[in-house]
């Protein structure tokens, strides 16, 4: 496997590989020492043009728990208006012996982009609107770690369909094993011809009701200004997983949300911490996850090279 | 003094002749017969044997981005690349820098042409000053001066009160008012066609109301004004079905579409490829579909090319950064030919229609016809060449062609301009 851009043109072998391989690194993750030499020598490069703590750690902790020097380049404005374009950027770590770089844009496509204009591996960490593979893939590792199964499950995705790279990753990921995905949010926020890919909902009602993993996405609260949404407390009453709306939820059903949540408009603190939760066990599997994907992207004997 | 041997030549729609000869002396079409007699040493014979013989072409709509952006295109590369499409008259858009929105600017680009340009240009001038929206361009002058429509293409006039205005006053100088329909507060952002496609890559959709409700608005206020509104680039259904209603109502509107539109799918940016990126944005089969047949009901009236070129390097960058545009000329004909006549959608005869009674009638002309005593200018077709859009065969500063690596039918062989040859067995020579 060369690169990870996205779940759509991955096949179903290639998931159950990454999420196998991850299985073995998050045994290593439960270890003392937390280090391995799979990426001895190799230099890993995150250049995040958007802020995400979160991921960028993630990322940065699984490659130097494996031994990678890693480097990170935050790209606070645009180096466009620097007068360096992204291709000036690709060249330049190009020479500087880039193997893999993590990239996360606010566009879609870029690290396809980058792919057709380097020879080194590119790991999409989230471009636009469009994907964030290791996420679904870290969803689907959790889903089968606790369900024993990621197949022909009920699954719903609640909130900003639209813009979520998240949601749609976990779709193209997921709808490859015969899995039920519905979704569901304002109507501001469900794209078009979705309906190809999953059930729309009606209600949040019957968006829950009986699912096996109900997968609760972030909203951007800057949405309000360009009328997709009105307001953080309309948005928890009528799309929010608060307590009203547990009454429809079994004590099985998986509740998982990407984060950082934001606690009272898309979940309550109170449905956060029930054993129903995965979201801290999903922070964790991260790491597994990106582990592996790291591995894989690194070996010739890999998928695509 | 040129002589073509063997022409079947088709004038119009019904217009089949048989094989004749055709005799060019200076600028002028002396004779048509058959076996018109041979003088190698005077003539330059060309045999147009299995071949059609056509009225060259006329552009109601490019961008030869000179003066300011040079390093794109400019009048003579630009005319260069239109001859070698077939194309003898093309009317450039005022999108400049400095823009065309005042005399002295109309009078530049013709005196520019006439230096540099094989082949006839033509200035559109600006609808509002600076292309801003916001005051109305001294069109009377620009007209006295020879711009032949006013448009500020690129750009929406996105005030009504103004577009209004404008209709109005271009009526005392009967100048048509080329529209570019789109609402910005709907397509601010959007990178592609709002619909399928945009839901599967996550890039920022346009939606077709962006497009149908200014061509809905315009329409309205060319009814009230009884001024001639020309809808540019007509990319979706719904505008088709617009334009028809208004026609039926009697309103002065005329409309074109582009060969891409009338080809290619949204699908074309899978992979995000940033040449199939255009404003507006290409659409879905059924858009497809309808814009045809909106061609041969006669609702939309003539092809533009739309001929935009970008340089490699604001195509091959992030999709959002990626100017929007094809380059067309050297694709247009043989686009028709492939996806309408090879399909049977269309007799070749509806081309001469497209590509020059229609659109010279917009802006006034008289037709181009293949007629003794008429000026020589005229192209020879291979109906049946089949050949693959290639960077490297593009004449075209620009090679940013949304049909690149397509494979076309038909190809302009020979493109003769006022009995001057620019383009002769698939050679330019101009
Ligand atoms: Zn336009």
């Amino acid at each position: 496997m060369k690169h990870l851009l996205g779940l759509k043109e991955l096949s179903k072998e290639d998931i159950i590989k990454i999420l196998n391989l991850a299985k073995d690194m998050k045994t290593i993750l439960k270890s003392e020492t937390k280090k391995t030499p799979h990426l001895q020598g190799y230099s890993v490069v995150t250049l995040f043009y958007e802020n995400s703590t979160r991921t960028r750690t993630s990322f940065e902790l699984a490659a130097k728990f494996m031994s990678a020097n890693t480097t990170s380049i935050s790209v606070q404005t645009s180096s466009v208006q620097k007068g360096e374009s992204l291709l000036d950027t690709v060249k330049t770590l190009e020479a500087l012996k880039t193997d893999v770089l993590i990239v996360r844009h606010s566009v879609s496509g870029v690290p396809h982009f980058i792919a057709k204009n380097c020879s080194f591996s590119v790991i999409n960490a989230g471009d636009g609107m469009n994907e964030h593979p290791t996420q679904a893939l870290l969803d689907m590792f959790t889903i089968r770690e606790r369900l024993g199964t990621i197949e022909k499950l009920k699954i719903a995705i609640i909130g900003d369909i639209l813009h979520s790279r998240v949601a749609r990753s976990n779709i193209w990921g997921l709808s490859k094993f015969d899995n039920q995905i519905t979704v569901f949010g304002p109507q501001t926020l469900i794209p078009p011809y979705i309906e190809n890919f999953a059930k729309v909902a009606s209600s949040l009602e019957e968006a829950v009701s009986g699912k096996d993993v109900v997968i609760d996405l972030r909203i951007q609260l800057e949405r309000q200004k360009r009328g997709f949404i009105t307001s953080k407390q309309e948005y928890y009453k009528f799309y929010g997983l608060n307590e009203d709306i547990m009454r429809y939820i079994s004590g099985s059903t998986m509740i998982m949300h990407p984060g950082p949540v934001n606690r009272g408009v898309e979940i309550s603190s109170e449905v956060m911490q029930l054993p129903n939760s995965t979201i801290e066990e999903q922070v964790t599997n991260g790491i597994a996850v990106r582990m592996a994907v790291l591995y894989l992207c690194t070996r010739k004997e890999g998928i695509y090279r | 003094m040129i002589l073509i041997k063997n022409a079947q030549i088709v004038n119009s729609i019904h217009d089949k002749s048989e094989k004749t000869d055709i005799l060019i002396v200076d600028d002028k079409i002396e004779k048509i017969g058959k076996n018109i007699e041979e003088n190698p040493e005077k003539m330059i014979i060309i045999d147009a044997s299995g071949k059609y013989v056509m009225p060259s072409f006329t552009d109601i709509h490019c961008h030869l981005r000179e003066p300011g952006f040079e390093y794109k295109e400019d009048i003579k590369s630009g005319s260069r690349s239109a001859a070698a499409g077939g194309f003898t008259t093309i009317c450039c858009m005022p999108n400049t820098n400095p823009p065309v929105d005042n005399r002295a600017m109309v009078a530049y680009i013709k005196y520019r042409a006439r230096e540099v340009s094989p082949i006839e240009v033509l200035p559109v001038g600006a609808i509002t000053k600076g292309l801003l929206g916001e005051e109305l361009a001294e069109i009377g002058f620009m007209k006295d001066e020879g711009a032949i429509a006013i448009s500020d293409d690129g750009k929406c006039v996105m005030n009504a009160n103004l577009m209004r205005n404008a209709l109005l006053y271009s009526k005392d100088f009967s100048i048509p008012v080329i529209s570019h329909c789109e609402d910005t507060n709907l397509s601010e952002g959007g990178q592609i066609n709002l619909g399928y496609v945009s839901t599967i890559t996550g890039l920022r959709g346009i939606p077709r109301e962006a497009e149908s409700t200014i061509v809905a608005r315009d329409i309205l206020l060319a009814k009230e004004t009884k001024a001639h509104i020309h809808i540019t680039h007509v990319s979706t259904k719904e505008s088709v079905e617009l334009i028809k209603m208004a026609k039926e109502w009697g309103v002065n509107v005329t409309a074109d579409t582009c060969p891409h539109y009338i080809s290619l799918t949204e699908e074309e940016v899978l992979g995000f490829n940033t040449n199939a990126k255009v404003n507006p944005p290409l659409r879905t089969r059924e858009d497809v579909e309808a814009l045809i047949e909106g061609l041969k009901e006669g609702v939309i009236d003539c092809i533009s090319t739309d001929h935009a070129p970008h340089h490699k390097d604001e195509k091959n960058v992030e999709f959002n950064l990626a100017a929007s545009g094809t380059i067309g000329f050297e694709t247009a004909f043989s686009v028709l030919l492939t996806y309408l006549v090879e399909k049977n959608r269309f007799d070749i005869g509806k081309i001469v229609e497209l590509l020059n009674h229609n659109p010279r009638k917009i802006i006034g002309l008289s037709p181009n016809v293949i007629e003794e005593g008429k000026k020589a200018n005229l192209v020879i077709v291979d109906l049946k060449k089949r050949w693959e859009v290639k960077e490297e065969n593009i004449v075209s500063k620009s090679k940013n062609s949304a049909f690149l690596g397509k494979i076309l039918t038909s190809y302009v062989e020979t493109v003769i301009h006022n009995g001057k040859i620019l383009k002769k067995d698939g050679v330019l020579n101009c």
